[in-house]
């Protein structure tokens, strides 16, 4: 089942009664295609909407304004049940006086009408869900009985029973430990290609979005700032934001100028850009960028070694360094070229990311020209939208309260109309979700 | 050395409270204990230096009174039909004041009134509002309550609840009313703090998994607040055992209405009833009505445990 969301918008009205702009628009104009049986990872740092986002596709919460669609049909309006998700909560939202066997179950006893099964086939549907989550054996435990990772799997399980058409999972692996994390990504991973499912999961942890997704969206103050295979996101940063955003360990950022058909970082000259005019730039270089040469262009004085193994983690400063040290990795016969303390570095063009020091905007130069375009045909290729954020960035969280939304971001005949939407609607969607009685014979037929 | 210095510094420390709990509670019970097992004990004649039977007279007095099992049979009648009762219609007004947002505020304040009020004043209020003053079966009363009132106006015929010649279950029935209402605040009050202490996700949850409004509630709202639920009907039976002003506020102390004194004592009354006359009999009454007490409350326990969820 593909999803479509159509300029899904969010705006949460002001607590703050006195201050009318302090509205949180939490989403703004989100537009997206999910192809069909893939694995989507939503990715950002916190407050950037990608929750707020995701519960708008299950229905939990109301868009201000936009659309959204499952195939071809408009859900939108739909209330949660009848959209045919299955929705595994952050802290998992086990109903912790049920034994697994009947949290698994509640979401079929539910069911009404003609899509009303057995008592048979209901506990054979569960056992087979359970099967494939590898929870079979607990049936008859309680939640609070079981660990982080096997609660999680009966959270899959219980989503799973329905037989959804979309799985939307919130921060799913965010209350496990480290190694449980690992284990239990992969297995949400092997459960999707199992189901082939479309599925939709949020984090803000790049690696484990990186791990896992076919795609990954990149999320910033509701906006989305690039999609893509995670690959093409790390090779081919739109913006400063994800640039700095995916990477472990992150790419390191300088100040510096073009100029002459040169850039220069301080007064080291460091690649030719013949094509580019003069300018400020903020250079972005992931640590696998660098390379250690006796006669390096960029000049850094080394702080520290680290030896991992088959590759050597230099840690050195540059003054025009933002970030406190210029971390790079480089192979290890390599280190011979360093003298004293001090590194000196040739840089992999296809590693060095140039951003406009105003809107951060990425700055393509040689051979990225070429390779950013085969990354776009690519995408098009396989159905799906290479979407960026164009335009000034969306204000940033703190200064929300006093200025007004950006007026890029209102544009067009939606745009419009969301101004003509009833304020009741904005507020209804800000109140807690209430259990809403199922209307009978609305059940969504497939 | 230091151990034991700190040792006589906490007694020292608990001392007050030690001493208040010796004077006022543990030689009560003591001492009742003492009068129940002593024939016509008195205090005056304890004082002046006579001797007392011992044994459990007091007690085969007591079972023996008529008067005794009138007031056990109002006080088990009373607690097993209002604690269901108000337990039930707390659930739902504590589930309902917590979904709505327009208006809680003031139906808050409406349902925790009784719980700041005198129950004697709010006995009088209903008396008020029950009464038909003068009035036979060939005679206009003098003056009638507003419950009447509404009674003709709806095109009934007014009922005598609480007056003169008035029958027990009409009492009852006023009884009930007012130890139901009396009894919802602190009800309320517990369900509500639980409700709003169970996550939101749940409902989230059940929203997802298709569980209708009535579902949920069963399924999902009663079972997480199944430890207030038990709190509450615990903390009911053990308040409705102990009902007695409630009567004295709407009967006065005669315990019933004009005409027929005592039909609605119950076993608190039936303690202070004795207790001027025959203090070792009051104190049989008090450990019985303890024991009654203490039975329903291991029953309540055993069940619960069985029942509450987790």
């Amino acid at each position: 089942m593909k999803v479509v969301l159509e300029h899904l918008t969010k705006i949460f009205p002001s607590r703050n009664k006195k201050d009318k702009n302090a509205e949180v628009v939490a989403v703004n104009d989100f537009s997206l295609e999910i192809p069909d049986g893939k694995l989507i990872g939503l990715l950002g740092p916190s407050g950037c909407g990608k929750s707020t986002t995701l519960f708008m596709i299950s229905g939990l919460q109301e868009p201000t304004s936009g659309r959204i669609f499952f195939g071809e049909n408009d859900v939108t309006k739909l209330s949660p049940e009848n959209r045919g998700i299955g929705l595994v909560f952050q802290n998992y939202a086990l109903y912790p006086h049920m034994t697994v066997q009947q949290n698994i179950l509640f979401p079929l006893q539910n069911l009404k009408g003609e899509n009303r099964l057995s008592k048979e086939e209901m506990l054979e549907r569960a056992t087979k869900v359970a099967k494939l989550v590898q929870i079979d054996e607990f049936m008859d435990r309680k939640p609070s009985e079981l660990s982080g990772g096997q609660q999680q799997r009966v959270a899959i399980a219980r989503a799973l029973v329905k037989m959804p058409r979309v799985l939307l999972l919130d921060e799913p692996l965010s209350n496990l430990d480290a190694r449980l994390r690992l284990q239990t990504r992969e297995e949400i991973r092997r459960i999707q290609r199992d189901t082939q499912i479309t599925t939709i999961f949020v984090t803000h942890d790049q690696e484990e979005a990186m791990s896992i997704s076919d795609y990954i969206v990149v999320m910033k103050l509701g906006v989305i700032m690039q999609t893509g295979k995670p690959q093409w996101v790390y090779d081919d940063p739109a913006n400063l934001f994800v640039a700095k955003f995916l990477g472990s360990p992150p790419i390191n950022m300088l100040s510096g100028k073009v100029e002459g058909g040169a850039l220069y970082i301080g007064n080291e000259r460091v690649l030719e850009v013949p094509e580019l005019e003069d300018r400020e730039v903020y250079i972005g270089i992931r640590p696998e960028g660098f390379l250690l040469r006796a006669n390096g262009r960029l000049t850094c004085k080394v702080s520290g070694i680290d030896v991992m193994g088959r590759d050597i983690s230099v840690v050195s400063t540059n003054e025009n360094s933002l970030n406190p040290v210029v971390r790079s990795i480089i192979s290890a016969d390599e280190i011979g070229n360093a003298e004293g303390d001090t590194a000196r570095f040739d840089l992999k063009p296809h590693k060095v990311f140039l951003f406009d020091k105003e809107t951060e905007e990425r700055i393509y130069f040689g051979e990225q020209v070429a390779a950013h375009e085969k990354i776009i045909a690519q995408m098009k290729a396989e159905g799906q939208d290479y979407v960026t954020h164009e335009g000034p960035l969306p204000r940033e969280a703190d200064d929300r309260s006093s200025s007004e939304q950006p007026p890029e971001e209102k544009k067009g005949i939606l745009a419009k109309l969301k101004g003509l939407l009833p304020k009741k609607r904005e507020k209804a969607a800000d109140e807690q979700p209430e259990p809403v009685e199922q209307p009978e014979g609305q059940d969504d037929k497939e | 050395m230091d151990k034991k210095k700190n040792q006589w510094k906490a007694w020292l420390y608990l001392l007050p409270a030690i001493v208040l709990l010796l004077v006022f509670t543990v030689w009560p019970i003591f001492n009742t204990i003492r009068m129940s097992l002593l024939k016509d004990y008195d205090d005056l004649a304890a004082i002046g230096g006579a001797t007392f039977e011992f044994g459990f007279a007091n007690f085969a007095k007591v079972i023996s009174y008529r008067g005794f099992l009138t007031c056990l049979g109002n006080t088990v009648l009373l607690t097993v039909i209002t604690v269901p009762i108000s337990t039930m219609l707390a659930l739902l007004i504590a589930v309902a004041l917590n979904s709505i947002k327009w208006l809680s505020k003031i139906f808050q304040t409406i349902f925790f009134l009784p719980y700041v009020t005198n129950s004697i004043a709010i006995g009088m209020v209903f008396m008020a509002m029950f009464s038909m003053i003068g009035g036979g079966p060939t005679t206009e009363p003098v003056s009638i309550g507003i419950i009447n009132t509404i009674i003709e106006a709806c095109g009934g015929t007014r009922i005598n609840w609480v007056n003169a010649g008035s029958d027990y279950w009409s009492n009852m029935f006023v009884l009930i009313i007012y130890i139901v209402w009396n009894a919802l605040p602190f009800k309320i009050l517990v369900l509500l703090g639980g409700l709003q202490g169970v996550n939101k996700q749940y409902y989230d949850a059940a929203k997802v998994d298709g569980a209708s409004r009535l579902r949920t509630f069963w399924r999902v709202t009663v079972p997480l607040l199944s430890p207030m639920i038990a709190y509450v009907v615990i903390t009911g039976f053990i308040g409705g055992f102990k009902e007695y002003s409630s009567i004295v506020g709407i009967f006065g102390e005669s315990m019933g209405p004009v005409g027929n004194p005592g039909s609605l004592n119950t076993m608190v009354g039936f303690i202070y009833d004795a207790i001027t006359n025959n203090p070792g009999r009051a104190s049989a009454a008090a450990l019985i009505l303890f024991a009654i007490i203490f039975a329903v409350t291991m029953v309540n326990l055993y069940v619960s445990k069985k029942r509450v969820h987790y």
